[in-house]
């Protein structure tokens, strides 16, 4: 039970850090899409392909925090 | 990590991973020899024909102005020649025009010279006319009134005397 | 990519009425469900008399309707039994799984062909010679781990079937759209082909090319079949009632096989650029036994990325779904769902949206690896 909270907040500090990131990413694009509209569909790739590999560790650390709870069981 | 029991979520399942990577391969053969295949073609395909009627269009339309461009020429070409004919013909006219104008000046001159001289000759053989019938005449004239005058001798004396004179101071 | 259409404000009112719609499905649809796996589990609660245990049946409620099972659940009391297919150590076992009941607590032993089992949980074991204090055939250690042997579980389960239909959709909506491409030759598309055709160009177009450059024919079949395998599977698993609800490309196991395909193809089409770059580095040699140990643990973190980005998003999705129906029976108050519905409305659409990127997002990364492997020159460090 304790090792599942632990992962759990584990997991909801990764997922402060990814949201960060995440948040950082889309700003920059939006920024860039801004200034240059032309790039728009390009930037919105990138901007996709890079949110996934953040996202990616929010998503590790989910996967942590369920292996956490399954000692519950 | 070995203290953690693997959440059932988590672990994956014999069975599923055997059943989805038979399907998944049997869909996978299946959909690309039936299915993405000929569609991948047929859009490639209709891409081809688009891009080449597109290209096709673009040289349909060269050629039109090409044509047009063309025409526009011969039409240039047509008018110019038709000025410079007209322009020839006009002037070939006025040559027409100016010799014959020319040649009536020259004509009219010749025959007003002609005349002139006729007139001359005429005014000369009038003149020589009238000279002989004057000088006929006043020699009849000369006749008559010396007969009157000479009727007397005394007179005729005189006048010999006169011309007498004359004859000397010559 | 141009995503604008998607923001195009008539489509966004037409898809936020279907979601709308659908999530009223969903919620009908779960709270059923969830109605009868409360009273499923009530019986063991009573046994128990022990009142904090709701809030784990709740839980156990929730990774319940997200695991698999061999039963595919309609409502109330009406479940079509799926065949499981056990091969034991003695021999292939088939069984219809409704043949034994529905206990799943582990305290019966079923005798199937000869072969003794234990439901627990859903899933079958062997049984433990003795009965274990709590009544179950099933023996724990000390840490809570089985110590029961288990027999290879190979059944059509609800996701076994699931895949099976999406197969099936698939194979019927894509070579019908190839037999129509073959019978309006050269001519405009038409009906379900003019709907799909720009997705397929979507994915020609915004995945392969940019990623593969002129290589990308070779592995156009394999991007779509997975792009369009993934984003049905996500949309299936949306669906609350027949069709769908299994939450199959929410399963590790599924996504498994998914990042594995791709690790396959990229290990195999790897060129001695590609290897190069992992077993000769451009550092200086004696940083080799760093590098190359780093280098190698990264061609297995890619598809594990891969399976679990997979995995951990659509799971979240219907964890996040349920729960949010959950909390009206945690809070006990039908006024709860005045703040729950529309939540759920919202993270539906959400995940209608998420079902698409994630599939999007599994395709281009699997070209991104793919071309990695086969680039031609590589850009010095």
């Amino acid at each position: 039970m304790i090792v599942g909270s632990i992962a759990g907040i584990g997991a909801g500090l990764a997922a402060i850090g990814a949201g960060i990131g995440i948040g950082n990413i889309g700003g920059k694009a939006l920024e860039g899409m801004a200034r240059q509209p032309e790039a728009a569909s390009q930037i919105q790739t990138t901007m996709l392909i890079a949110a996934a590999f953040v996202e990616a560790v929010a998503l590790f650390a989910e996967v942590i925090a369920f292996l956490g709870t399954g000692q519950v069981n | 990590m070995i203290l953690l029991a693997l959440n059932p979520l988590v672990s994956p399942d014999p069975g599923l991973f055997i059943w989805s990577t038979v399907t998944f391969l049997i869909l996978f053969f299946l959909l690309s020899k039936f299915a993405w295949k000929p569609i991948v073609k047929a859009l490639d395909e209709r891409e081809r024909s688009i891009e080449d009627a597109l290209s096709k269009a673009e040289m349909a339309k060269a050629e039109m102005a090409k044509l047009i461009s063309e025409n526009e020429d011969l039409l240039k070409e047509a008018r110019l020649e038709r000025d410079s004919i007209l322009k020839e013909a006009k002037e070939i006219k006025d040559q027409i025009v100016n010799d014959a104008k020319d040649l009536a000046k020259s004509e009219g001159a010749k025959l007003i010279e002609k005349a002139k001289i006729e007139i001359t000759n005429q005014k000369l053989a009038a003149m020589a006319e009238i000279k002989n019938q004057v000088s006929s005449l006043s020699i009849e004239i000369a006749e008559k009134v010396l007969r009157k005058q000479f009727e007397d001798q005394g007179k005729q004396q005189a006048l010999v005397n006169d011309l007498l004179k004359e004859v000397k101071l010559n | 990519m141009d995503l604008s259409h998607i923001f195009n404000s008539k489509k966004i009112l037409r898809a936020s009425f279907y979601a709308v719609l659908f999530s009223l499905f969903s919620f009908s649809a779960n709270s059923q469900e969830h109605a009868a796996a409360d009273t499923a589990h009530e019986p063991a609660t009573a046994e128990h008399g022990e009142v904090a245990e709701k809030d784990e049946d709740i839980s156990q409620m929730i990774l319940h309707h997200i695991a698999d099972s061999h039963e595919w659940h309609f409502f109330g009391n009406v479940s079509i039994p799926l065949p499981v297919i056990l091969l034991t150590d003695k021999g292939l076992v088939t069984f219809l799984s409704n043949k034994f009941g529905h206990n799943d607590h582990g305290t019966e032993i079923i005798d199937a062909a000869g072969t003794q089992l234990v439901n627990y949980h859903g899933k079958f074991y062997y049984p433990s010679k003795v009965k274990s204090a709590d009544g179950t055939y099933i023996s724990h250690d000390g840490k809570g781990e089985l110590l029961n042997g288990k027999p290879l579980d190979v059944s059509m389960t609800k996701n076994v079937v699931s895949l099976l239909i999406s197969a099936i959709v698939l194979l019927i909506v894509f070579i019908g759209i190839a037999n129509s491409y073959k019978k309006r030759e050269g001519k405009a598309p038409k009906g379900l082909q003019s709907i799909l055709e720009p997705v397929i160009l979507f994915v020609r177009d915004d995945i392969a090319k940019p990623q593969l450059g002129h290589k990308y024919t070779g592995f156009m079949p394999y991007l779509l079949t997975i792009f369009f395998f993934v984003w049905l599977n996500n949309l299936m698993g949306l669906v609350p009632f027949f069709p769908g609800g299994a939450n199959l490309s929410g399963n590790i196991a599924v996504t498994m096989m998914l990042a594995l395909c791709t690790f396959v193809l990229t290990t195999f089409n790897g060129n001695k650029n590609y290897w190069g770059h992992v077993f000769t580095p451009h550092v200086p040699w004696w940083l080799y036994p760093l590098i190359i140990p780093v280098e190698i643990i990264g061609l297995f973190t890619k598809p594990i990325a891969l399976m679990i980005r997979l995995f951990a998003n659509i799971t979240a999705g219907h964890i996040l779904v349920l729960s949010l129906i959950s909390l009206i029976f945690i809070l006990k108050s039908v006024f709860v769902a005045g703040v729950a519905i529309p939540f759920v409305l919202f993270i539906s659409v959400i995940e209608l949206v998420v079902g698409f990127i994630q599939a999007f997002i599994f395709t281009i990364l699997s070209a991104l690896f793919i071309s990695m492997a086969i680039e031609e020159k590589h850009a010095e460090h």
